[in-house]
């Protein structure tokens, strides 16, 4: 990159920050090297694939910093108190296995709201206020709720541990249809398995058990497939409301409709789809023109994030092979995880300047 | 500019690529001392012979030091990116052949599939607090298979050698190792998963990226292949 290109991306950067300070957000920073453990815990082995690791003699493991989020999190979990506003700026750092024309390091400016008081508010805040600094350029935004997803798995008429296998893979969509199918019935049980629980005690024949996990672990095991396999098939119904609820991809009032359709034979999305609508209350509050907003119920679902409400991006629409210009969302959860039990209701976006400069000399 | 062919360094390898190509009219020797690293070749012109180790013929093909290969398909695809963008295969040797599977212990009878082994390793890190583990040297081919497959929960952990061993030992629960006959993970105590195959390695003949070849080298690299298709 040219010292011009530099110059240009932090100037912008800069430029973008200063709008968030002045709307009362704290400035932040984080450590360039963070601690693996923490990283991998949360994101599992896929993170080895995005981040650059490297090795400390004293402090172990440690990687670049993939996103400011998850420090941004920490220093707040352990001494901020609410309601807070962050706004962070500098280079995040990702390894590109698949396509060399992307960058490994790009600088980033975020937002983080913890602020628990009107969720609604809070959502429309983070939104407008990258939608600002973005009104110069040709972007399309994209709105989505992981919301409304999780709340019509937890409403599904089953076993909880049905539910909770499909809540574990709400971020992988080709897993997430595959137990539908299977809990449907759609995909047969292998017939390993059905043979395995014909045998009166499948335990019986093994002599030690090689390994750390313990013929315990391997005797609650059958019992949960024991009790599986007498769960009654997902209804037809139930399937086929989950399914019109992933498809829904509509200007915002209309989804809004096609969902309280929904929601009146799936009762269990009622409180989310509430909360959609008090969203885009707030943004219309804003300023944002909320009939022209695209909404995607499976927007986010694929992308390896902890948001677990709203999310959003916008993306350049002669460049949708590139990551998108901004994105962001809600991680109530994640503020649970790092702040070992006790969480506080968190939204936040981050923008990429390279991408709004680029798009500004091709205009 | 001669055409340089990579080929492993030593073992059954060496003497099986040697054969493959003696079959084909073209016969490749270690040159000198027996200890040395230096190779001739005779039946065609212009093509020199370099004896590597068969990890580092990956990374010597795509740097463009050497511009052909035998190597396993395994170790192209662990060790290159893309690979598929900086090699080319122009001929697959029939010998070598190893399975890259994944293998867990045979008294765990509720696990046959990768469905089993997700739902496992949800259940393993919520009794153990840790992720269960999986014993490998191919982290990127296990990790993109895995991933592929939406197993979530666990993680690789190196290993270079004996991986068979670490279950035993309480370094991982789980191995992702190459296996040929799979009789060695059997007298380890362990069974393949139905679907845990990664990927079925043989020994490969690859091309680098032509882009900066020679004419000479384009030349011969078009004898000596109408050569091995005679």
């Amino acid at each position: 990159m040219s010292g011009d290109q530099s110059r240009a991306i932090w100037d912008r950067a800069r430029a973008f920050q200063s709008v968030i300070a002045e709307q009362g957000a704290m400035v932040t920073d984080a450590d360039y090297l963070q601690p693996a453990d923490i990283l991998l815990d949360l994101y599992g082995e896929d993170i080895r694939a995005r981040a650059f690791t490297t090795q400390d003699p004293l402090r172990g493991e440690q990687m670049l910093r993939p996103d400011f989020t998850v420090p941004v999190v920490q220093a707040h979990m352990a001494h901020g108190a609410e309601p807070a506003r962050y706004t962070y700026m500098g280079k995040v750092f990702r390894k590109q296995e698949e396509d060399e024309n992307r960058p490994t390091e790009y600088v980033q400016v975020g937002y983080e709201v913890f602020d628990g008081s009107d969720p609604a508010a809070a959502d429309a805040e983070v939104f407008a206020t990258i939608a600002g600094l973005l009104a110069n350029v040709n972007v399309a935004p994209v709105t989505g709720d992981i919301g409304i997803l999780r709340a019509a798995v937890q409403g599904l008429d089953t076993s909880e541990r049905r539910r909770a296998a499909l809540m574990r893979h709400l971020w992988r969509p080709r897993r997430f249809k595959s137990l539908l199918d299977r809990f449907s019935g759609v995909l047969p049980v292998p017939v390993s398995r059905s043979a395995m629980l014909a045998q009166g005690d499948p335990l019986a024949n093994v002599g030690d058990v090689l390994g750390l996990r313990s013929r315990s672990e391997i005797a609650a095991r059958i019992d949960a497939l024991r009790e599986d396999a007498t769960t009654p098939p997902l209804s037809g119904m139930e399937r086929e409301l989950l399914d019109t609820l992933l498809a829904v991809r509509e200007t915002a009032p209309n989804a809004l409709t096609a969902l309280r359709d929904i929601s009146v034979d799936l009762g269990s999305i009622s409180g989310a789809v509430d909360g959609l609508a008090a969203r885009l209350d707030a943004l219309s509050a804003r300023g944002i023109d909320i009939d022209t907003l695209p909404f995607e119920t499976a927007y986010g679902r694929t992308s390896m994030e902890y948001y677990d409400g709203f999310v959003f991006g916008f993306e350049a629409p002669a460049h949708l092979n590139l990551p998108p210009v901004a994105t962001g969302g809600r991680y109530d959860a994640l503020t649970t995880v790092l702040g070992g039990g006790t969480g506080v209701p968190a939204v936040g976006g981050v923008i990429r300047p390279a991408a709004v400069v680029a798009m500004e000399e091709t205009q | 500019m001669t055409l340089k062919l990579g080929v492993p360094s030593k073992g059954r390898l060496m003497q099986k690529t040697f054969d493959w190509f003696a079959n084909r009219g073209v016969t490749l020797r270690k040159s000198g001392h027996d200890r040395e690293y230096a190779g001739a070749v005779d039946g065609i012109d212009g093509v020199e012979l370099v004896l590597l180790s068969a990890g580092e013929i990956p990374r010597e093909l795509e740097a463009g030091r050497i511009q052909l290969g035998v190597t396993g398909s395994d170790l192209i695809r662990e060790k290159l990116s893309n690979w598929d963008q900086r090699v080319v295969e122009v001929e697959r040797m029939g010998f070598g052949g190893a399975d890259l599977i994944i293998a867990v212990p045979d008294a765990w009878v509720d696990v046959e599939t990768l469905d089993d082994l997700d739902a496992v390793a949800a259940a393993f890190r919520a009794n153990h607090g840790f992720r269960l583990r999986i014993a490998t040297k191919y982290h990127r081919l296990v990790r993109d298979f895995l991933r592929d497959n939406g197993v979530a929960d666990y993680q690789l952990v190196d290993s270079q050698g004996a991986t068979e061993g670490t279950i035993r030992n309480e370094t991982a629960e789980a191995v992702a190792d190459i296996t040929s006959t799979g009789e060695t993970l059997r007298a380890n105590g362990l069974k393949i998963l139905d679907d845990g195959m990664i990927h079925a390695s043989q020994a490969t003949l690859f091309r680098g990226r032509r882009a900066t070849w020679t004419q000479d080298q384009r030349d011969t690299f078009k004898a000596l292949v109408s050569k091995l298709n005679a």
